[in-house]
């Protein structure tokens, strides 16, 4: 059984830090019934045990946790760094994304890189960040047509949103390089890499870096920079 | 031991599934149909959640290298050991070398076969459970292939026991399949609404763990068909631009973009994923104290179920 809380309307910073404060919160004040959540932009879904919380009891605490939870209830967020290669193979819009924002594609590379990025959520597929904080000079709509396969570690551009493909699959989104790290790796003991309320930052790196890199996370012996 | 000589189109291991990864984006997986999973397992001697396997239409053909114990349950499918038929909802002893079969299915989808102490393949993220578009869990993340060995836990061999008429299910034409409606409820119109209560909606053969596509009468939104992603519940019925709806099951990805019009009770889950391609459903809704209900009654039936073998256990 599930039931949904919306904390409002629109894709924001504010509504979705307050999502994950009430995730927190639930956690936290252990409410009992609460099987598992799923944090989204604006709404936090809530699988509960009925014969363990009334319907209506579940309500009422949701509803006041719900007031509680404002941005500073959460602990601080973890900082992850991951190695982006920014080249025209890898992301095969770099070009024409720089080109239809009348920008070089070193100043797109500046700008996409210079920004601190805010997982919203993970979701979709496993280990797929949803991630605001696109800088307003590089939003694009999103790609007219789909593409069927876009690689894993693909870093896509749509809108105010930004996303990494964890596995390969079809994609709207405007592709400006990879990342050699997995965000999902099935065989690893913590499959999935980022977490709702994480911040992220990319490090461009040149192609033999980004080989070398490739090389030690299919050997397992890369470790992601997380402050 | 269990080798496996054919192992039918889709056959995954699975157990009650895992908890807690949705907000990482994995889903629970384990059996679309709990109450054939868990009283093939109680056929057995198991604990609920031992992992037994999941076939799909049709089973696999195996042999078993030393002495045990198997039950079929699920969708009604001859089974033979060594040629000979063999009951199915029923404790059956296996002797070293016996080669066992599970034909086409001639009613429902999904088949289980549960061995006495469960399988033996390691747990990820706490459940043996395959996830296959995540390559997870289960025997490498796949499904079975042709000559994968599988080992069980060591465990007593059990007392023969038999589900009675009662406790097996009956796999109705047009089975009626309850559901809750919303979350988005306000974003259909009322012929739409109508439209999906009307019915009946055909089970397509694209449908597999995730979702269960149907086709029939179209679904019109009120205000277009995107919504901001959130969260999918067990049971969520999506309804793109196209009108038609998608059940959202154990493998489902954890968020989605589009309208959902309603959600199917997890006691209807099981129903809805034996209806086979071709064959059709209609929808009822209940309010949430209707569905809490029907849940318990779901329980305590199970329940019931569990007693009753229990009292056959000196009949086979």
């Amino acid at each position: 059984m599930a039931l949904c809380v919306e904390l409002g309307d629109g894709i924001s910073a504010e509504v979705n830090t307050r999502v994950r404060a009430l995730e927190f919160l639930i956690q936290a004040e252990g409410l009992s019934g609460i099987v598992e959540t799923v944090p989204s932009f604006r709404s936090l879904l809530v699988y509960y045990d009925p014969d363990q919380i009334a319907f209506e009891a579940l309500c009422a605490g949701l509803g006041e946790l719900a007031e509680e939870a404002t941005t500073a209830t959460l602990p601080p967020a973890r900082l992850v760094e991951l190695p982006c290669c920014y080249d025209p193979e890898l992301g095969p819009d770099l070009t024409a994304a720089a080109e239809r924002l009348g920008l070089t594609t070193d100043e797109l590379v500046r700008l996409h890189a210079g920004a601190e990025y805010l997982v919203y959520f993970v979701g979709f597929t496993p280990g797929l960040p949803y991630m605001a904080g696109v800088p307003e000079r590089i939003r694009l709509p999103r790609l007219q047509t789909p593409r069927v396969k876009v690689p894993a570690g693909s870093v896509g551009l749509g809108g105010a949103q930004y996303c990494i493909y964890s596995v390969e699959s079809p994609g709207g989104y405007w592709l400006l390089g990879r990342t050699p790290v997995r965000l999902y790796d099935p065989e690893a003991a913590e499959p999935t890499l980022l977490r709702p309320g994480d911040r992220v930052r990319m490090r461009p790196i040149d192609r033999a870096e980004y080989d070398a890199i490739a090389a030690r996370v299919a050997a397992r012996t890369y470790v992601p920079v997380i402050a | 031991m269990i080798r496996v000589l054919d192992p039918g189109p889709q056959t995954t291991v699975q157990d009650l599934g895992r908890v807690g990864q949705l907000r990482y984006g994995i889903p629970p997986s384990g059996p679309i149909d709990v109450r054939a999973f868990v009283i093939a397992n109680r056929l057995v001697g198991n604990p609920d959640g031992a992992a037994g396997l999941e076939c799909t239409l049709v089973g696999p053909r195996f042999t078993v290298e030393a002495a045990c114990a198997i039950a079929v349950t699920g969708a009604e499918a001859p089974v033979t050991i060594n040629g000979t038929p063999a009951e199915t909802w029923a404790t059956l002893a296996l002797a070293p070398g016996d080669t066992v079969r599970i034909a086409a299915a001639r009613a429902g989808v999904r088949i289980y076969v549960a061995f006495a102490g469960g399988l033996d393949v390691p747990p990820v993220l706490g459940s043996r459970a395959t996830y296959l578009r995540g390559r997870l869990g289960g025997l490498h993340g796949r499904a079975l292939k042709r000559d994968d060995v599988l080992r069980l836990l060591p465990a007593p061999l059990p007392a023969p026991r038999r589900a009675g008429p009662g406790e097996r299910p009956t796999f109705e034409s047009e089975p009626e399949i309850r559901v809750v409606l919303g979350p988005q409820t306000d974003r259909f119109t009322a012929e739409g609404i109508a439209a999906f209560l009307g019915g009946p909606y055909e089970m397509l053969p694209q449908s597999d763990r995730m979702g269960a596509r149907l086709s029939g009468p179209h679904i019109a939104h009120a205000q277009g068909h995107d919504i901001i992603s959130d969260g999918i519940a067990l049971g969520a019925i999506q309804v793109p631009g196209d009108g038609q709806p998608i059940v959202l099951l154990v493998d489902r990805q954890s968020t989605g973009g589009y309208t959902k019009i309603a959600t199917v009770g997890s006691f209807d889950i099981g129903r809805i994923g034996q209806v086979k391609p071709g064959q059709r459903v209609r929808f009822r809704a209940v309010d949430v104290a209707e569905a809490h209900r029907l849940r318990r009654a779901w329980q305590a039936s199970l329940a019931a179920a569990a007693e009753g073998l229990q009292r056959r256990e000196k009949v086979s």
